[in-house]
């Protein structure tokens, strides 16, 4: 069959399963976009290529598929830099395609030419230059094949325009040529089974869950496990819904802003089980303060977590969901009923300070997060933005979807919400999706609005609108002083902006219209935006200052007439 | 193994890697030193024997913690095949050096005696100077240019380690 490079492109990626593309033309991709009306692929334009790889990121984390994104050279590459780096730091699967100068005059300094694979090399797991029509299909292939599996990453595929134009006989490479990459798949068994032996005489375990186990699918796997063993888990922030939030055996997530019984737990267990988390420093504080009375057994596709920062008695190497199989045939069942009881104490303490209902009157954050909790059952597909918003939804959203939370974990990107959803939205058009961002956050990428109308995705959008960097405003407030140099920030009337867009926009200050307002978005048939203005200076408790260990938190206020 | 600094426990230890000869591979091995915060001494890249794959040597300041995290994320370049830790006992090690000395009528004999005595060679002669060449462990490298400086030096060009293990074993991929 004779195909031009452009058309050869498309037709790998139909092989690959894909089905939807998110990006911006421009010079050095014309021939891609020229041959993609010939193919069954919804092709999504946004408005700034930020918000393509994080579209195609946030498409990939809801539909365990591959998320794809499109730029041209030159400024569409380097204003992708952000999302690809995002993917990668969260071990999203996600091909980036930029277009690239042609061959004959690269390395001139030609319009648009950067050096686009030199530039993300320290932020993809692997890139491509394609500089040869003969090495385009092998390397569509090799892409793909690395982004979804092992640990999953961003890949980039730089692309010279000449070779989009090449025609050559293309036939579809039956094998991918990657000697030097071999994921490990399955654990040892001998260090299966000493794991099993340690969580047999193990007192007081906690299992503590990361992004892995969503990654694998191994949800039925980790459930069956710690019912059997009943072994108390921690998510971070990325492991949140690894369990449905309403187990008994689900302490919800733990770390800097984690849930003080949540915090206490991991301090006091004699045995930390790690499935799928990289222990980062959101989630231990000081690697040395952490946990100081556990052995701490690790599992994780990627070998070079193990020991990169806390110290790991025993290492399992493999795929969370195979490794867990076979720890739940050799565990012996449990009951661990003293330290469970010990938990629940603490976690009784942590409740009788949380804010979750309200009178009429100022709004706050967390009451709001905990109604659209309430209004969706735990049920939607939640994107949060970066900061204090993002934390409230982790505290007080309760996740029951696998899955159900797409959050800028490593790289803590603000301006990833909206973008995020439009790709979950695109991915999962039968669920709800809903965006809780902070009003600094929803500048960065509010263009996409044009998008979500574009596309008619009904996305509802909340907006915890403190006219504050609020999280930097928090820090200000307890480290240096209450000197809020840079963080008071203005914003739109936003819901008037929405409106302009073409998007139902209100606006809600009083906490008796809250239920209303979410109700009216549940059920409103298409995209609608509420401005919830909060109180301005609520702070995210607990909170963890930095360099302390994770037991010494700044904890809530107990609320006037609560006990505990 | 070389000597253990004190204070850090690091010492030089050697590394031999073996990757595809494709375009950016080199690239992608001094970014990861550069990005992971490497105390990299030296790289030394060229042909294997086997055609299509690139051997190197790596020289790396570091504890056995170090060395570890640095093989584990260099396997995790898709291009790099083999990773080993080569302890300096059970291999052999030589680097190549250049040296282009100040070396007038005066001092010349006696230039030409401390070559003889390192077993170096002097592969150029100019009117002022001498050009040696020496092939040995870094130490006895360190110890002729040590000798050498005083008569000035006024060019040197070192290529870094290479090693090998002794005996018939190999650090070669299996296929
Ligand atoms: C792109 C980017 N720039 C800067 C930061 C640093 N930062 C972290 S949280 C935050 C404040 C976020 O403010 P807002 O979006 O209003 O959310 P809030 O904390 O008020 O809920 C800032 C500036 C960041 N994480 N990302
Ligand atoms: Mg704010």
């Amino acid at each position: 069959m004779k195909l031009n490079g452009a058309q050869i492109l498309w037709e790998c990626l139909l092989h690959e399963g894909v089905d939807t593309i998110f990006g911006i033309t421009g010079g050095t991709v014309l021939p891609l976009y020229h041959e993609l009306v010939n193919y069954p692929i919804r092709s999504i334009v946004v408005r700034h290529e930020q918000a393509a790889a994080h579209a195609a990121d946030g498409y990939a984390r809801a539909t365990g598929k591959v998320g794809v994104c499109l730029a041209t050279s030159g400024p569409g590459a380097t204003n992708l830099v952000t999302g690809i780096a995002n993917a990668q730091m969260d071990s999203s699967s996600l091909v980036a395609i930029t277009g690239q100068v042609a061959s004959s005059v690269l390395g001139t300094d030609f319009f648009q030419e950067v050096d686009t694979t030199g530039i993300t090399m320290p932020i993809t797991k692997h890139n491509y230059l394609v500089t040869d029509i003969n090495d385009l299909a092998l390397a569509v292939k090799e892409a793909f094949h690395l982004a979804r599996t092992g640990r999953p990453g961003a890949v980039l595929l730089d692309i010279a325009k000449d070779v989009q134009q090449t025609v050559i006989d293309f036939e579809y490479p039956a094998e991918i040529n990657l000697p030097g990459y071999k994921p490990h798949m399955f654990g040892n068994a001998r260090q299966i089974k000493q794991a099993a032996e340690m969580i047999n005489q193990a007192e007081q375990p906690i299992l503590v869950a990361g992004r892995g186990v969503i990654i694998a699918g191994a949800f039925a796997e980790l459930l069956a496990l710690v019912e059997k063993a009943q072994l108390p888990v921690v998510t971070t922030l990325l492991g949140k819904s690894d369990l449905p939030e309403n187990h008994p055996l689900c302490l919800g997530m733990g770390g800097m802003h984690g849930e003080a019984f949540a915090n206490l737990a991991m301090q006091n267990a004699d045995l930390i089980i790690g499935v799928g988390s990289r222990f980062d420093d959101r989630l231990t504080s000081t690697a040395e303060t952490f946990a100081p009375k556990a052995r701490i057994i690790h599992i994780d596709i990627d070998p070079a977590e193990i020991g990169k920062r806390v110290r790991v008695d025993l290492p399992v190497v493999g795929d969370a969901r195979n490794v867990l199989r076979e720890l739940v045939s050799v565990v012996k069942p449990a009951e661990h009923t003293p330290w469970l009881n010990q938990i629940e104490a603490w976690r009784k303490d942590s409740h009788a300070r949380d804010i979750l209902h309200q009178e009429c009157g100022e709004l706050q954050p967390q009451f709001v997060v905990n109604q659209i909790w309430e209004a969706t059952e735990g049920k939607a597909i939640m994107v949060s933005d970066v900061g204090q918003n993002q934390m409230w939804e982790a505290q007080y959203y309760h996740h029951l979807r696998p899955g159900g939370l797409i959050t800028s974990g490593g790289l803590g990107t603000m301006g990833f919400g909206l973008p995020a959803a439009i790709g979950a939205a695109v991915g999962c058009p039968d669920e709800p999706v809903w965006v809780v961002a902070g009003d600094g956050g929803f500048q960065m990428t509010l263009q996409e609005l044009a998008t979500v109308v574009q596309e008619r995705l009904p996305i509802k959008i909340a907006i915890l609108n403190n006219g504050y960097l609020g999280m930097v405003r928090q820090w200000q407030e307890l480290f240096y002083q209450s000197n809020y140099s840079g963080t008071p920030i203005l914003g739109p009337d936003f819901a008037k902006l929405a409106e302009a867009y073409g998007i139902r926009g209100i606006t809600i200050s009083d906490s008796c219209e809250v239920r209303s307002a979410i109700e009216e978005a549940k059920t409103y048939d298409g995209p609608m935006l509420i401005d919830f203005r909060i109180e301005r200076e609520q702070n995210v408790f607990p909170i963890v200052p930095v360099g302390q260990p994770i037991h010494n938190m700044i904890r809530r206020p107990i609320p006037q007439g609560a006990q505990g | 193994m070389s000597t253990v600094n004190p204070k850090t426990g690091y010492s030089r230890r050697t590394l031999v890697g073996l990757m595809e000869d494709k375009p950016g591979v080199l690239s992608h091995v001094s970014n990861l030193f550069r990005r992971r915060n490497y105390n990299i001494e030296s790289l030394s890249v060229g042909h294997s024997e086997t055609p299509g794959i690139s051997r190197m040597t790596v020289v790396v300041n570091g504890d056995d913690a170090v060395v570890e995290q640095v093989i584990k994320q260099l396997y995790k370049l898709v291009n790099i095949l083999k990773v080993s830790d080569i302890d300096d006992s059970s291999s052999v090690t030589r680097e190549l050096a250049l040296i282009k000395v100040y070396a007038p009528a005066a001092v010349r004999a006696e230039i030409k005696q401390l070559v003889d005595i390192f077993r170096a060679n002097i592969i150029d002669v100019a009117l002022e100077s001498l050009t040696i060449e020496i092939t040995g462990t870094e130490d006895k490298i360190d110890s002729l240019i040590a000798m050498l400086r005083p008569y000035g030096i006024k060019e040197l060009a070192r290529t870094g380690r290479v090693a090998m293990v002794r005996g018939s074993t190999t650090t070669g991929v299996t296929k």
